[in-house]
């Protein structure tokens, strides 16, 4: 029980650091914005999400209504409704109704890619310290960040934008590397993408993703479909 | 209105989110499809999340190019996530000092 905690917290470094400094930038612009440093730090506390966050202080500092507010969080975290069914296909038979309540708080784009990516079943404890340290970092960065936020060199917060993606990469290359199927999905989901962002510009980010992702996966799914035996090695 | 109204209503949202799929779905999915879609779901959203916004990640084209090629080199090798993503950072700085 108690390893798996730690073993999260281990797996949870990179997130914590990539999170550090992502959340840094927010921590500025919340201010910015016109928000305290309290409100900033609560916003990360209580949401734990980059691009909602962003767009929530939009709404806040034009004065949007509770109505607006509640559609773009819809449209752009749903995302981890599709993670979320993905990964509680991957729990581990102690994870019972409370802790599905306490960990789904938890459940980020790289909480998920990291989890996604463990061979076997996912444990509460597993979950809590990667959410923990995930946690500490992103609120510890947001308040830094709203309080102090021209200290650190620009060199060095630039070079930091790019952590979190190297971590992704780390994630995606080594199985498309070894299966040809996952390789197919995540060129098509990248071919997509970048059709999305210079085409399509029409379409917001957030939705741009989700399309991406639901057609390549889907794609995925038709021309390889995963056997019994290939799910029970996991990966 | 006060923030405090709105961070409230943005964090119940995006809980809710989350909180519905993950505590109230409960069975093993039967679908050879759905369950091979949701396979893959984490790597297309992590790839299209990742490109094209990686070549823009550091606010210069070419330090972020020089930083996606090494994470990707040694992602290739196999290297701890931890390893990979700190090495992109620093090869990202370092070659911004040189331009």
């Amino acid at each position: 029980m108690k390893s798996n905690f730690l073993r999260g917290m281990n797996h949870g470094i990179p997130i914590a650091l990539g999170y550090l400094s992502v959340s840094f930038g927010f921590g500025i612009l919340a201010v910015e914005s016109g928000l305290s440093v309290l409100q900033s730090s609560v916003i990360s506390a209580s949401n734990l999400t980059s691009a909602g966050q962003i767009a929530g202080v939009g709404v806040i500092a034009a004065g949007g209504t509770l109505l607006e507010m509640i559609l773009v969080q819809l449209v752009i975290n749903i995302r981890y409704s599709l993670m979320a069914l993905s990964l509680s296909q991957k729990l581990d038979r102690s994870f019972t109704a409370p802790h599905r309540l306490l960990a789904s708080y938890g459940i980020t784009d790289e909480i998920f890619a990291v989890c996604s990516a463990q061979n076997g079943t996912i444990t509460p404890a597993y979950m809590y310290g990667m959410i923990l340290i995930s946690m500490a970092g992103w609120v510890l960065g947001t308040f830094l960040g709203a309080s102090a936020g021209e200290v650190l060199p620009d060199s060095v917060t630039a070079a930091m934008g790019i952590v979190l993606y190297g971590m992704f990469l780390a994630i995606i290359i080594p199985p498309s590397r070894r299966k040809k199927s996952v390789l197919f999905v995540t060129v098509i989901a990248a071919l997509l993408s970048v059709l999305f962002k210079y085409v399509l510009t029409m379409i917001s980010g957030g939705f741009a993703v989700i399309i991406c992702a639901i057609a390549a996966a889907g794609l995925g799914a038709v021309l390889f479909p995963v056997s019994d035996e290939e799910e029970e090695a996991g990966e | 209105m006060t923030v405090a109204v709105y961070i409230f209503v943005m964090a119940a949202v995006t809980y809710i989110i989350r909180m519905v799929p993950f505590t109230f779905f409960r069975k093993k999915i039967k679908s050879r499809f759905v369950r091979s879609f949701l396979k893959y779901i984490p790597y297309a959203v992590l790839s299209a999340m990742t490109i094209p916004a990686i070549f823009t990640s550091t606010g210069n084209v070419v330090t972020s190019v020089v930083g996606t090629l090494v994470a990707v080199v040694l992602a290739f090798f196999d290297l701890p996530l931890i390893v990979v993503a700190l090495a992109a950072s620093a090869s990202a700085f370092i070659t911004g000092l040189f331009i």
